[in-house]
């Protein structure tokens, strides 16, 4: 005899289950919230709020006397954790700044141009693929280059060019819904275009942003790292790309710390959206497990 | 065949035209003006004038879009502010420097790729599998940045075993320069190749002509080096090939570093510079090569597999 179930479970119920029994993937959640934690507290000056002060001579090695100075200091002798502290701050604020512009801009265009087809549709995906056919890296550096230097060109230049491979996966789950029977049905009973787009389908294809949300902030990371390196990033305040790009002169002396602590801080929170990505797209879509 | 190609060349049309306008707004409308940029906070009324008018930006907007269209078409992207010299000219000599680096690291990083992937793929679902997968993600993980300044430390600087930078006009010599960036450069690229690489051959694992193949008692041996890595050299040829224009910018921090004249340092010395007219030449160029190769591995797509004609 065939049992079912008392109670059906929704999509987001069953990815949950499945991602609490993945021990890696609940361990990286846990960095990421960390991370989210020490950000905040940066931000509202619980943490590193004097990162700029001197804790000690330049260049001084990582002891464990005094914890400012457990990964040492920098040139101004001042304390290498608080700024990585500092850069955590930077860091996930350009994640989550650009997932915040790149997400309704990817949701809306890719969400309209699925469901309307035809010549929205054409125009829509005239523009991405006009956008995603300039180099990535190219259009980056000439969008924050026009906006100036600074955090706010970061956040915009990653923000305008990351939307594009959301928009894609959307517009795709549209084309797919668009004709199911629920929606049909909701026609039927006369709700109107815009009901349909947003009360109806969105939210069974909303797992994809949070699949995309953890790409994003790998890129964003990674990219505000290689910006703030060519001196389009940020400016007077310690971010981790700042920091390596300090390091260029400092290895030379012998100080690998600071390029050290930037890069493990780096090295762990993109591991954890790494796997937390690939945990939740197995999550979501049992069918993608199989290889 | 024919109508295919034609109607690829067709669609390439508009995208160019948008790609020229978005470049354009961007460098001509939202940009502010770029004489105050470039010739910083102390410069004199006259001084900007001039550079406006040597420019062209003196003329009304629609005519400055005729202009950039003009450069795009001809390829001819007038002169850099720092050095004066002919942007195609200094694009010319740079893309030499570039291609020798990034030639020889490409070939190896998608080789070497290649076959970790099918030797992970054989041994799919043992420790051995699951244990390269971690690498890579860890591998993926760093920055590019890190790999470069712990590479060029502990290789060049410590060990002595390559020059710390340079760069030779000589092709035999330029090779000993050339090493270091190039491992550096496939360590980067190895983790997430092995990655795409490997589910390529999987997707291609589960097919049906595999388990025909398995049922007629072919060898495992056999049937994944002989049928599916020919089916997965299609989705291989494409990552490949789309990637082509990237190598002729080459690796903007790797010739930053080791001192490599290439496209990449071009272009960095051009942010450093605020050199306008050089950034915009060069968002252009790599645009169009971009388009170039998208549109070879359409067609070279639709010779090796006749299935996407039909789309």
């Amino acid at each position: 005899m065939i049992r079912l179930p008392s109670q059906s479970k929704s999509l987001w119920q069953d990815a949950w289950r499945r991602i609490r029994r993945d021990r890696l993937a609940l361990w990286a959640l846990g960095v990421i919230v960390l991370y989210s934690l020490v950000a905040l507290c940066s931000k509202f000056g619980l943490l590193a709020s004097t990162w700029d002060a001197e804790v000690g001579g330049p260049y001084a090695s990582p002891s464990f006397e005094n914890f400012k100075t457990i990964f040492g200091t920098d040139i101004f002798g001042r304390s290498v954790l608080y700024k990585v502290i500092h850069g955590t701050r930077v860091a996930m604020s350009v994640g989550l700044m650009t997932s915040l512009i790149a997400i309704p801009i990817g949701v809306t265009l890719g969400a309209f141009g699925g469901y309307f087809g035809g010549k929205v549709d054409d125009v829509i995906v005239w523009f991405y693929t006009t956008l995603s056919s300039i180099p990535g890296i190219m259009l980056l550096i000439a969008i924050a280059y026009i906006l100036g230097k600074g955090l706010f060109s970061v956040y915009i230049a990653l923000g305008i060019t990351s939307w594009v491979s959301l928009a894609r996966l959307i517009r795709g789950e549209f084309m797919k819904h668009k004709s199911r029977e629920y929606v049909i049905a909701a026609e039927a009973i006369g709700a109107g275009h815009r009901i349909r787009i947003f009360r109806h389908i969105l939210p069974n294809v909303l797992h994809i942003v949070i699949i995309n949300m953890s790409l994003q902030f790998q890129i964003a990371i990674k990219s505000e790292v290689i910006l703030s390196y060519l001196g389009l990033g940020v400016q007077g305040q310690p971010s981790w790309g700042v920091m390596i790009d300090d390091a260029k002169l400092e290895l030379a002396r012998g100080v690998w710390w600071q390029l050290t602590a930037a890069t493990f801080a780096m090295f762990f929170v993109i591991l954890a959206f790494n796997i937390l990505g690939d945990a939740l797209r197995d999550a979501f879509d049992p069918k993608l497990r199989k290889g | 065949m024919m109508a295919f190609v034609i109607r690829r060349l067709l669609y390439a049309i508009p995208t160019l035209f948008g790609v020229c306008l978005i470049i354009f707004t961007l460098f001509n409308l939202v940009g502010g003006d770029p004489a105050y940029q470039m010739l910083g906070k102390h410069a004199t009324e006259t001084q900007i004038l001039e550079l406006r008018r040597e420019l062209g930006l003196d003329k009304s907007k629609v005519e400055q879009f005729f202009d950039y269209l003009k450069s795009v078409a001809t390829l001819d992207f007038g002169r850099s502010y720092t050095t004066k010299q002919q942007i195609t000219d200094m694009i010319w000599r740079g893309m030499p420097a570039s291609l020798s680096l990034a030639i020889p690291a490409f070939i190896v990083e998608i080789l070497l790729g290649l076959a970790i992937a099918l030797l992970v793929s054989f041994y799919r679902g043992t420790f051995f599998d699951r244990a390269v997968v971690v690498l890579c993600v860890m591998g993926m993980s760093v920055s590019a940045l890190a790999y470069i300044l712990f590479g060029q430390y502990v290789f060049a600087y410590w060990l002595g075993l390559f020059p710390i930078s340079g760069y030779d006009t000589d092709i035999l010599y330029r090779f000993k320069y050339i090493a270091l960036p190039a491992i550096i450069w496939v360590v980067v690229s190895l983790g997430i190749n092995v990655r795409v690489f490997r589910t390529f051959v999987l997707d291609e694992v589960n097919q049906d002509y595999v388990r025909t193949a398995r049922a007629k008692g072919q060898s495992e041996k056999k049937i994944l080096f002989h049928h599916v890595l020919k089916n997965a050299l299609i989705p291989v040829l494409t990552y490949v090939v789309i990637q082509i224009p990237v190598l002729i910018t080459g690796s903007f921090l790797l010739e930053n570093f080791f001192g490599i004249p290439g496209l990449g340092s071009i272009t960095i010395d051009a942010i450093h510079n605020s050199d306008f007219p050089v950034i915009k030449a060069m968002t252009t160029i790599e645009t169009l090569l971009f388009m170039v190769f998208a549109l070879a591995t359409d067609l070279l797509y639709s010779v090796v597999d006749p299935r996407v004609r039909m789309r």
